[in-house]
């Protein structure tokens, strides 16, 4: 297997572990941080897969902007998540 | 915020919205263009207005409405300035006006001024993109419930 592809996997299998944890997780501003990274390396794999157009979109949308207005959310309601 | 997040946030601030802009002003030629560049500016946006707070945003709600607009009507405006031939006409190009050099025959590597309208219509989409995006970010922080902590 190439570099590219084993790279390729290894961004895969990230992905999938940072929204399993932004599930998992009780406390919502660390499930926010793991969606955040989870974000940030989907936009690393369409770069992989030589679409930068859309890796910067998703950079700046899913990785910034949906983050902040999450982190905002949660600032204005409670971090804990209940039973 | 903290204060270390206030020191990273103003090196990195202007550092985002140069990129955002180059993103914008470059989008002819490289990837991106109006809303990738706005979407990255607006980020910027939202970094400064979350680590400085929303207390100096307050009167900024009705200039960014107005940008908004501005955006919208000028690309429809430099839709419509080709309309003698047809709609989104590139009445620029090759003009030797603004953005208007001609291009050269045989390979390049891209030449900036050679877009017509092309570069107007992403400014055009950027600043929409950025008011419209920074504005969902000021107006949740500014409005609704009061802060939990």
């Amino acid at each position: 297997m190439t570099l590219w592809g084993v790279l390729q996997v290894i961004t895969l299998v990230l992905i999938v572990a940072g929204a399993a944890l932004a599930v998992w997780l009780r406390d919502l501003l660390a499930a926010v941080i793991a969606l955040a990274a989870a974000s940030l390396l989907l936009s690393l794999e369409f770069y992989l897969l030589q679409a930068p157009d859309v890796a910067i979109a998703e950079a700046g949308i899913g990785a910034a902007l949906t983050t902040a207005i999450y982190v905002l959310a949660i600032r204005k309601t409670r971090r804990k998540e209940e039973e | 915020m903290t204060v270390v997040v206030r020191t990273v946030a103003r090196i990195i601030a202007p550092m985002i919205l140069a990129f955002g802009g180059y993103v914008i002003m470059h989008g002819h030629l490289t990837p991106g263009g109006g809303f990738q560049g706005g979407a990255v500016a607006a980020s910027a946006l939202a970094l400064l207005a979350i680590s400085f707070g929303f207390g100096r945003w307050k009167g900024i709600k009705a200039p960014l409405s107005f940008l908004e607009d501005l955006g919208a009507l000028a690309f429809v405006a430099l839709g419509f300035l080709g309309i003698g031939y047809t709609f989104f006409r590139n009445v620029l190009a090759a003009s030797g006006g603004l953005f208007g050099a001609p291009v050269p025959p045989g390979p390049n590597p891209g030449l900036l001024e050679t877009g017509g309208t092309l570069p107007l219509m992403n400014w055009a989409v950027g600043l929409k993109v950025i008011a419209g995006l920074g504005s969902v970010v000021l107006l949740l922080g500014l409005f609704g419930g009061e802060d939990d902590r």
